[in-house]
């Protein structure tokens, strides 16, 4: 069932004032990798997550932090993780980029730009031998044009693993505009893996969960893979250093025009201003405390540098001689 | 005593391990018909539990990697060597890295299987490398048995470790049948080498196939210099001890690798011997030279560019002498 507006909105919420507040913490050098702010497109982590089991397995990207926020993921754990800290979620051995966080269901954020989604076939495939887990890649227009990602597409397909695709497209990878970079569609190359494929508004939370919801109900009752595209804008840059380049890739006018259908204010109209209030309250709260938790975690070791390197672990030499 | 070939050791160990776990599968090209005798028999006895794949090597080695996180045991084999460094991101990258990059919250258990690595005749430059010392550079777990119960006891144990292992069976080895009773095989830990003779003067430490070769050379020079021939059986994790107590035994090393000179494991294994172990003499490497590609299709040209027993009795002469 889809939740109520108010939930919606304290998700979105979150996660924007989150956004703010490491905006602020990569200012002030406290998250030294700088982010890829997902400000704008808050709505589809919001509508898409409400869609999933918590067991459900999502496969995250660089811009993945309201998708961490959606699924529960703990603010403090999460923004220790993003100052390095051993309290984060991967005991700072992530950061911004790469976190996982398998309590609230988010399995890992690739970086080589689509090449997660045949890591995600594989964990629904094998989630499927065991019960009725699905798996949710989510990627960005840029992975529509790397050729791993049609290989997944066509595994999936072929056998029908419970895996939802989804395209998070704003328009613009890195500095390339969409249009400039695409041939053909988002949809079409799933259709032509015969897998069904709509593109639906990505600002609307509870356009998203409705689409999310009957792609998830497809993958759980056997039905096999499906994709869906939202189109989404981020509003930021691509990442905190366009601050201080500041590249003219897009016009104002069209900021503004996307900044109309801002996810945030699409949901604030549908929650009474009462409600809003309490809920705009204790997000702050919540930001405040995790602010706190995330600056006070201890700093990791040196001499643990090689911890978690490997599960079954092996013997390393240092990098300088013994003798 | 049975015969058991160095492949029939591969399928012997997959069978084994695939009866005896569940979460055991294989993936890869042509299975249905074992092209490499490694899945031979296995589709009739776990129909569910071979895939096999199209010609999508990225997508389905990134497959593995999501099915390991997902508690199963994969085991991908590849075709031709090369294949490994199309899904070197794949595996040093996304594989590889995922267990650290979570904090240890998952472990990623893929076995990569290269049935038939190094100098294929008549089969072109792109079939032909030995791209074992690119993993154990970047960390990755790698392996090279050189005997059929080597093959069959440290590919049960890559299976069952539980980080991405790449297992790389030499071309020349593949062909090799041995007397073996088959209740003493059984896994062998990785990172244990083996001295295969033992000796006085040198320490030949020969990777893969070229052991045998060494352990011939060995034979050749017996009257004139006593070697000592080991065998790492796993390179990356790499036992360093083992090395360091035979060297300390004859004082004189040569290494025999059929990897390319520059960054080789023969690199890798004399900076080791020249910072930390006790030398009378400076070591040597036979290698293949620097930048060496074998065309596979003119013998003359193929054996131009590979390390040989000629060049091994000249090393170990002149180790010895000086």
């Amino acid at each position: 069932m889809r939740p109520a507006a108010e939930a919606f909105y304290g998700t979105i919420r979150l996660i924007r004032r989150f956004e703010e507040r490491c905006i602020d913490l990569v200012r002030s050098g406290d998250i030294g990798s700088g982010i890829h702010p997902c400000i704008g497109q808050e709505a589809v982590a919001a509508g898409m997550c409400a869609a999933l089991r918590p067991d459900d397995a999502l496969l995250s990207n660089h811009r993945g932090h309201g998708h961490f926020l959606a699924r529960g993921s703990d603010p403090g754990r999460f923004l220790a993780e993003l100052t390095g800290r051993v309290g984060g979620v991967d005991k700072g051995r992530a950061g911004s980029f790469h976190p996982s966080d398998l309590s609230a269901g988010i399995w890992g954020a690739s970086g080589t730009v689509g090449h997660g989604a045949a890591i995600a076939t594989g964990l629904g495939w094998a989630l499927a031998r065991d019960g009725d887990r699905i798996a949710v890649s989510v990627f960005g227009d840029g992975a529509v044009t790397q050729g791993a990602l049609l290989e997944s597409f066509n595994l999936a397909s072929l056998w029908r693993v419970p895996v939802v695709f989804v395209c998070e497209n704003n328009g613009y990878a890195t500095t390339l505009p969409a249009p400039t970079a695409i041939a053909g569609s988002v949809v079409g190359r799933a259709a032509a893996f015969g897998i069904p494929a709509s593109t639906v508004d990505g600002q609307d939370p509870e356009v998203v969960y409705d689409a999310m919801a009957a792609a998830v109900d497809r993958a759980r009752s056997g039905g096999g893979p499906s994709l869906v595209e939202f189109t989404t804008y981020r509003y930021e840059g691509h990442h905190t250093f366009e601050r201080r380049m500041r590249l003219a890739y897009r016009d104002e006018a069209e900021v503004a025009r996307w900044r109309e259908r801002d996810p945030l204010a699409i949901q604030a109209a549908r929650v009474p201003p009462d409600v809003r209030e309490a809920v705009d309250a204790e997000v702050e709260e919540v930001l405040d405390a995790a602010v706190r938790f995330a600056l006070e975690s201890p700093h990791p070791d040196p001499a643990d540098a090689f911890d978690h390197l490997y599960a079954t672990p092996v013997r390393l030499r240092a990098g300088v001689s013994h003798a | 005593m049975p015969k058991l070939s160095y492949a029939k050791a591969l399928n012997r160990a997959l069978t084994d391990e695939m009866e005896r776990d569940p979460d055991v599968f294989v993936l890869g090209e042509d299975l249905k018909f074992a092209l490499n005798n490694v899945t031979t028999g296995l589709l009739d006895r776990f129909p569910d539990r071979v895939l096999e794949t199209p010609l999508s090597e990225q997508g389905f080695t990134n497959f593995a990697t999501g099915a390991a996180m997902g508690g199963k045991r994969p085991v991908v084999e590849y075709q031709i060597p090369f294949l490994l460094l199309l899904v070197l991101e794949q595996i040093a990258n996304q594989a590889n890295k995922f267990r650290l990059m979570s904090g240890g919250q998952v472990k990623v258990p893929v076995t990569y299987l290269l049935p038939g690595t190094g100098w294929r005749p008549g089969w072109g430059a792109q079939h032909s490398d030995q791209p074992y010392g690119v993993f154990a550079h970047l960390g990755v777990k790698t392996v090279i048995p050189a005997t059929p119960t080597d093959a069959y006891g440290l590919f049960l144990s890559a299976i069952r470790d539980d980080d991405p292992v790449v297992v790389f069976c030499p071309m020349p080895a593949l062909a090799m049948r041995e007397d073996v009773s088959y209740v003493d095989l059984a896994p062998i830990p990785l990172g244990v080498g083996r001295v295969r003779r033992t000796g006085t003067d040198v320490t030949v430490l020969a990777v893969g196939h070229l052991v045998h070769e060494a352990l011939a050379v060995a034979d050749e020079l017996a009257g004139e210099v006593s070697v000592e021939v080991f065998d790492p059986r796993s390179l990356h994790p790499f036992d360093w001890a083992g090395l360091a107590a035979s060297v300390e035994r004859t004082g004189r090393l040569v290494v025999f690798d059929d990897g390319n000179r520059f960054c080789g494991v023969g690199a890798e294994v004399l900076a080791t011997a020249a910072e930390e172990m006790r030398l009378a003499a400076p070591p040597k490497r036979v290698t293949r030279p620097d930048a060496a590609v074998v065309v596979g299709c003119a013998p003359e040209l193929d054996l131009a560019v590979q390390p040989s027993r000629a060049q091994l009795v000249a090393a170990i002469q002149a180790v010895v002498k000086s």
